[in-house]
């Protein structure tokens, strides 16, 4: 018992509950302002206020909107599945809260002495990280794909279903895209890639996977990005709730608690694409002008940019039609992904980098 | 007992208690999902083993890419609770016939495994005692590409031949 207390009392072991315990307010956090600035994005598209009476500036409208829900009663379709019907919202909301424990948010530090050692602001440093998140985001589905069956309605089987394929189809594309920054890192460790983009090129370039070996960095940089949004199932991929098709697809029964639980995946699930594609792709917490050990700030800035991008997408681009989508996948996306991973792979052998 | 074997033994329950549900219930979506369940104790096998490449592998390949087929399927057939008295009448293998034999493989499947087991020399060992020989993922590859190239080349061209065949059934004759 004493070596427990022990061992829980270590700098160490504080610093990475902390970490852990930030990341998780963080990410609940996120959602809710993802939720305003989606709105306030959209009206400012759509010529419109938004959001402007709840709070300055309608800044307390998550707020409202959270109270809302929860007060909201919670209904069950008499036919549906009681224990599955439960569990998807919550397998939904655990694998995107999941998804973001490899994903370090800065660089390594001692918080000015305290701890022993260096240590980088992560749940879990895994060497096999990105392994881990495309493995934990690939279980997202699972909560789509029981919501919509066991919900025993026909939209959201529909929805359900629409959104496995759509799922299967993109995630191969999105292998291929990472396997080529893999190469590009020579690791699957993600503080080792966004290590290995610190520094310039001909010093005014800076070394991000982006701008590597031009223009495979670039080309898996677009072919990740567009995959990514296809897996958070955001417009113009997000068939999975087609509102003008399927009413709004594999939620259609969801009311309450259990419906906030799938948005804040959505949300959370965007953040996290976010995040790995800046820790991937644009150098993660590197950049000009700031210290080293203000990286945390450069990392933020790349995500709040990406984040926007999302948005931005969604209120400028109608949805595909399915077909469009299928075709899109398969017949542009992935031969692409797999000619760019041989180019790149050729790349690496040649210049023995 | 150490804090190794304890984590054994709850991943291996979590396995074979899986394992046990998916035949158990008539579910098929249960099935599905105990299965999925059931991996995720293999896997967690594979991490006390030091092989998290592995582990993390089975969550990418079985439980994130072929079971979401399964379940692609099942519900796409939408197949309903199984009636275990008409499964009971009507199955073929209910018949005498089929069950002799089902019971003469079972009894040789297990006279296997302890034949198998009797002569393993490493099973006396403590779950950490097993160091795996490769366990670094550059090292898996090379492995892969130089002692066991050929049975890897040969199991590329059997996953092709698969998947030609099941374009071959899956597209309408028109020939």
């Amino acid at each position: 018992m004493a070596g427990l207390i022990d061992w829980l009392t270590t700098p160490q072991t504080i610093f990475v509950l902390g970490v852990t315990m930030l990341i998780f307010l963080a990410l609940q956090i996120s959602a809710a302002v993802m939720v305003y600035a989606e709105r306030k994005v959209a009206a400012f598209m759509q010529q419109r206020y938004g959001p402007y009476l709840v709070g300055p500036k309608g800044l307390l409208q998550p707020v409202a909107d959270i109270v809302k829900l929860i007060f909201k009663e919670e209904l069950k379709p008499k036919a549906a599945d009681t224990l599955l019907f439960s569990a998807a919202p919550i397998i939904s909301a655990i694998a995107a809260f999941t998804a973001f424990a490899p994903v370090p948010i800065g660089p390594a530090t001692t918080l000015g002495g305290w701890l022993p050692e260096p240590m980088s602001p992560v749940i879990a440093d895994i060497n096999v990280a990105v392994l881990v998140i495309f493995a934990v985001t690939s279980m997202g589905v699972y909560g789509i794909v029981l919501a919509g069956w066991a919900s025993n309605s026909k939209y959201a089987l529909l929805g359900g279903l629409r959104s496995s394929a759509q799922m299967i189809s993109y995630e191969l594309a999105y292998g291929m895209a990472l396997a080529t920054i893999v190469m590009l890192a020579g690791s699957l460790s993600l503080r080792e890639i966004v290590d290995n983009q610190a520094g310039y090129w001909f010093g005014v370039i800076p070394r991000w996977h982006i701008f590597a070996m031009f223009p495979t960095g670039l080309i898996a940089f677009l072919i990740f990005g567009t995959a990514g949004v296809a897996e958070t199932n955001r417009a113009p991929f997000d068939f999975p709730e087609a509102e003008q098709e399927l009413v709004a697809g594999y939620h259609t029964e969801y009311s309450s608690m259990r419906f906030a639980l799938f948005f804040l995946a959505e949300y959370i699930n965007m953040v996290t694409v976010a995040a790995v594609v800046t820790n991937l792709f644009l150098g993660g917490w590197h950049g000009p002008l700031l210290p080293e050990s203000w990286g945390i700030v450069w990392f933020l800035v790349k995500l709040s940019v990406l984040c926007f991008i999302y948005l931005w997408l969604r209120w400028t681009l109608p949805r595909l039609r399915y077909d469009q989508l299928m075709a899109f996948g398969w017949k542009l996306l992935l031969p692409a992904a797999t000619v760019n991973l041989l180019v790149s792979a050729a790349g690496v052998l040649y210049f023995g980098l | 007992m150490a804090f190794d074997q304890l984590l054994f033994y709850g991943f291996a329950s979590v396995a074979v208690l899986g394992g046990l549900l998916v035949i158990g219930q008539r579910n098929p979506i249960y099935s599905v999902l105990a299965i999925i369940v059931s991996f995720f104790g293999l896997s967690g096998l594979y991490i006390l083993l030091e092989a998290p490449f592995v582990a993390v592998v089975q969550i990418i390949i079985y439980a994130g890419a072929i079971m979401v087929l399964f379940l692609f399927v099942v519900m796409l057939l939408n197949v309903p609770r199984e009636d275990a008295a008409e499964w009971d009448r009507t199955h073929p293998f209910y018949r005498p016939w089929p069950m002799r034999i089902g019971g003469v493989l079972a009894a040789a499947m297990i006279v296997q495994l302890i034949w198998a087991f009797s002569r393993t020399a490493g099973l006396v060992q403590g779950v950490g005692d097993q160091r795996p020989a490769v366990s670094a993922v550059s090292e898996l590859g090379r492995k892969l590409f130089t002692d066991y190239m050929f049975a890897f080349e040969v199991t590329s061209i059997l996953i092709i031949i698969a998947m030609v065949g099941a374009v071959v059934l899956a597209r309408k004759r028109e020939f």
